[in-house]
């Protein structure tokens, strides 16, 4: 290598990653004048894009058109021979993925920004090499460098993948065959996602999660209303379990489950989905070789992105919770202004870290579930006395218009100054409006302009005013 | 850039003093520790050390001079190359009793930590006349309201200097000044006011208390000689203008080191468990309008001098103006406090719970000690005194950190290993 005749090109940012961190922080770095790298090993827009919350939208709008096609009659319509091509859903979900990543190679050349198409690695301070297929392609030098390689799916050594019989949400994304009992490991948001559209389409879906209680990072009162919701559906959840043993017979496996109290019990299934959680994409990187500073495979970073080395940042699910997507980007915008700022920018003005607590999260099994701030009990936990709001679907004359009266929304406020501390929601949509939730929060809005807002009718978005107005003893249609 | 020479604080409370006799006179050459001056109090007087090197330049005080106000310029050092001229540059203070005009250039007030004469924060007048629009959240005017707080008082840092909740949280109000005629009337009850506490005078009346009622305190006592330390610091001050390395600066990367090679001294007490850090968070306390705050020096044992020594001035600047992170005061896993600066002897700090232990420093000083030979000599001693929570702590790990600290500063070379 010593010899590589490769000559260094130099940039002001290089970004080791092209998902929705890397892509971004390289538009927002070029916008600011800066000449920017992106080093991508496999698809630019990453997990997010490619074989993550895009895809997986469109196999979930599939399985919605296709529970709304069952349930024509309940809208007076009639709908016969209603079937499904599994082959023609996922190529419609390849196809929406598709379009996007062209859409960001696009936008690469549309702000100048060279992709170097290869897997990058931290060679020292201000320079990093790019190899693909083992030889090298390129060396990178600048001053800056963003890594935002992102994180993969958590696997177990007694719960690892195969692609054939036991899958990663990868692997789920593109099945080829329509398992008839399916088994997932985890109720959190990917895992719950694909329960979802597995037992829309016709599976027999089993659940097994850890915690007390499905999605484990809502609200109780949100978890209590998903769980019923789901078993009404007809998926078995099996909580305080977790998977001891996978067994792989020629086309099904056998999972052993250990309930809390220590039984065990065998299901046979023919798949099995591991969303056991993310670990972050921190190896073969150069990070080791430069002691940059790392908690548990996450990247240690301040609140700018600074890492443990002058000059190299980091950004987005490598850095740790929340893994979103659109913490990622923000973040990604928030580092290219400070670096263009630290260079000298005089055009960046105004910059501010960001505030974690205000970071919206969305799961997009049906019902919806989405949420911004504290949960009841964390409002509780950190001292605050609250006041807590809760206004059904079924009371609003929208979701009983659209047939979808099934979903309630809660708030909590801090009972002396009246901050939202967190919101929370289950229902149809509500991914569509926790945005409104989010703006109050950054805002900083006390539930008194809240309640003076004026909410148009008729929305589902009235069930949102009307559990601000039920946490302060105002609720009209209760 | 000559150097000014400002009426130190001697003590948190003294306002003004005398000058009761210059050590130096114009023309003196001096290095860091020359004596230049006795400086009375209204409790004692002292001697006031220069931490430069230079030649006295201007004596601008009379020997003898009461009243003299802390802040105010006593003298000039020019350094190498400089003359009178740059007298001319130089603002005289806040009092211009000298016949001197002074000019209309008002350079910042000097640097050293012994006379930082703090200026107050701008405050926008909170009377009705102003009619200039202030950017708030509701939820910002809400607790201001609450707290008896005008919003226009409050230094915004949010979008466009919007004033948020943070910034309501963090303000300290400016205590009016108290108007009674203090001793006038000497009939019945004595006259007081009472004045609202402020958030943060709260939380450090919570905090303290519980953690002097719940933590079992014990106290470890040291002697550190600084001479060496004294020396490698001048010597790496004198390589460059880019920084300037203070005792402070040493203490902080010793007890970074210190808690490295004693990690049973890096430690908080929960309950049924002990919790073991793998990083030394240092929380340096510092004085601030109102009350003081503690910023933290992340993972100190991996930073060099001067990245501390940068990155302390920040932090300290921050919290002056009212604009740490939350994140740039809470947590850290021990604390570090240093009344040296005020002339503080020695003394015994309490527990910045949750956090096990805190160091409390006091001022280096010229003292006799007896060497290994028994021969009395000279030496700048320094006292600190280690507060440790005997539930997480005991005294033998305490000692053993001490004596870690210890051997680092009075052999700085180690601090390299």
């Amino acid at each position: 290598m010593a010899l590589s005749k490769i000559s260094v090109e130099k940039y002001d940012l290089i970004v080791l990653g092209g998902g929705p961190g890397g892509y971004v922080a390289a538009i927002r770095g070029a916008q600011l004048g800066m000449k920017v790298a992106v080093v991508e090993r496999e698809l630019l827009g990453g997990i997010c894009l490619n074989w993550g919350c895009i895809p997986t939208k469109a196999l979930l709008r599939s399985a919605e058109v296709f529970h709304n096609m069952k349930h024509a009659a309940d809208y007076g319509l009639i709908a016969q021979r209603i079937d499904f091509d599994l082959d023609a859903v996922v190529k419609r979900s390849r196809g929406v993925a598709a379009q996007l990543n062209a859409g960001i190679i696009g936008l690469m050349k549309k702000n100048k920004i060279k992709v170097y198409m290869g897997e990058g690695r931290l060679l020292k301070k201000g320079l990093l090499t790019v190899e693909k297929d083992g030889s090298k392609i390129a060396d990178l030098a600048a001053d800056d460098i963003i890594i935002a390689t992102g994180a993969r799916a958590r696997e177990l050594p007694h719960l690892k993948a195969d692609g054939k019989l036991i899958w990663t949400y990868r692997h789920a994304l593109t099945p080829n065959v329509m398992p008839k009992k399916l088994l997932v490991i985890g109720s959190g948001a990917i895992g719950i996602e694909f329960a979802s559209f597995f037992n829309e389409l016709g599976s027999n879906v089993t659940v097994v999660e850890m915690m007390d209680r499905v999605t484990p990072v809502e609200d109780h009162d949100i978890s209590a209303f998903a769980l019923k919701s789901f078993k009404k559906q007809g998926m078995n959840i099996m909580l305080n379990s977790s998977v001891t043993k996978l067994q792989s017979k020629a086309d099904s496996v056998i999972c052993t489950v250990e309930s809390k109290d220590g039984k065990l019990q065998n299901i046979e299934v023919d798949r099995v989905i591991v969303a056991i959680g993310i670990q972050a994409n921190s190896e073969n990187i150069g990070l080791e070789e430069n002691n940059i500073k790392t908690d548990r495979g996450h990247v240690v970073t301040d609140e700018w992105g600074h890492t443990s080395m002058k000059g190299v940042h980091a950004i987005g699910d490598l850095t740790g919770a929340p893994w979103l997507a659109h913490k990622a980007s923000h973040e990604g915008v928030i580092i290219a202004e400070k670096i263009a700022r630290d260079k000298g920018n005089k055009a960046v003005i105004d910059l501010h870290p960001l505030n974690k607590g205000n970071i919206p999260g969305c799961t997009y099994c049906r019902p919806q579930i989405a949420s911004v701030g504290m949960t009841e009990r964390a409002a509780i936990e950190k001292g605050f006395k609250i006041k807590a709001g809760k206004f059904p679907f079924i009371a609003n004359g929208k979701a009983i218009a659209l047939g979808e009266t099934e979903g309630m929304v809660k708030t909590v406020f801090c009972a002396k100054t009246g901050e939202l501390l967190g919101a929370h929601m289950i229902g149809a949509e509500v991914t569509e409006m926790i945005s409104t939730y989010a703006l109050a929060r950054t805002l900083e809005t006390t539930e008194a302009e809240l309640i003076h807002t004026v909410f148009a009718h008729p929305t589902l978005s009235e069930t949102m005013h009307e559990s601000v107005l039920d946490a302060f003893g105002k609720a009209i249609h209760i | 850039m000559a150097i000014e020479i400002r009426m130190p604080a001697l003590s948190p409370t003294m306002e003004v003093g005398t000058l009761s006799k210059w050590l130096v006179k114009e023309g003196d050459s001096v290095e860091s520790g020359t004596l230049l001056a006795e400086i009375e109090t209204d409790k004692a007087t002292m001697e006031h050390e220069t931490i430069d090197d230079g030649i006295v330049g201007k004596l601008y005080v009379a020997e003898g001079t009461e009243n003299v106000e802390v802040g105010d310029l006593i003298a000039v050092l020019f350094e190498e190359g400089e003359d009178a001229s740059v007298l001319d540059t130089i603002a005289i203070g806040a009092v211009s009793a000298s016949p001197v005009a002074v000019p209309a250039i008002e350079t910042p007030k000097a640097a050293p930590a012994l006379s930082i004469k703090r200026e107050l924060p701008a405050v926008s007048p909170s009377s009705a006349s102003s009619n200039k629009r202030v950017f708030s959240s509701p939820l910002a005017r809400r607790i201001a309201e609450q707290n008896g707080y005008q919003i226009e008082d409050i230094t915004g840092t949010g979008p466009y200097g919007r004033i948020i909740k943070r910034d309501v949280e963090s303000f300290v109000p400016q205590i009016s000044s108290v108007q009674s005629s203090f001793g006038a009337d000497l009939s019945g009850d004595t006259a007081y006011v009472e004045e609202k506490l402020s958030g943060m005078r709260k939380t450090i009346a919570r905090r303290l208390t519980q953690s002097k009622q719940e933590v079992p305190h014990f106290y470890l006592g040291v002697d550190i000689e600084l001479d060496n330390l004294l020396q490698a610091r001048k010597e790496l001050n004198v390589m460059s203008d880019e920084y300037k390395i203070s005792v402070n600066d040493f203490i902080i990367r010793a007890v970074g080191l210190a808690l490295k090679k004693v990690p049973e001294a890096n430690v908080q007490f929960g309950g049924d468990v002990v919790r073991k850090y793998s990083r030394a968070d240092i929380s340096v306390a510092v004085a601030i309008e109102g009350g003081l705050i503690t910023p933290i020096v992340r993972g100190a044992e991996h930073k060099g001098l001067r990245a501390i020594s940068e990155e302390v001035k920040e932090l300290a600047k921050k919290a002056r103006d009212g604009k740490l992170m939350p994140e740039e005061y809470q947590g850290g896993t021990f604390s570090v406090s240093n009344l040296g600066m005020m002339g503080i002897k020695s003394f015994q700090a309490v527990i910045n719970a949750p956090q096990a232990a805190i160091l409390a420093v006091g001022a280096g000083e010229k003292r006799a000690v007896i060497d290994k030979d028994g021969v009395v000599k000279a030496a700048t001693v320094m006292s600190v005194n280690l507060a440790c929570d005997h539930r997480a702590i005991d005294g033998a790990v305490g000692a053993e950190f001490l004596a870690a600290f210890k051997n680092f500063l009075e052999f700085p070379s180690t601090m390299l290993l």
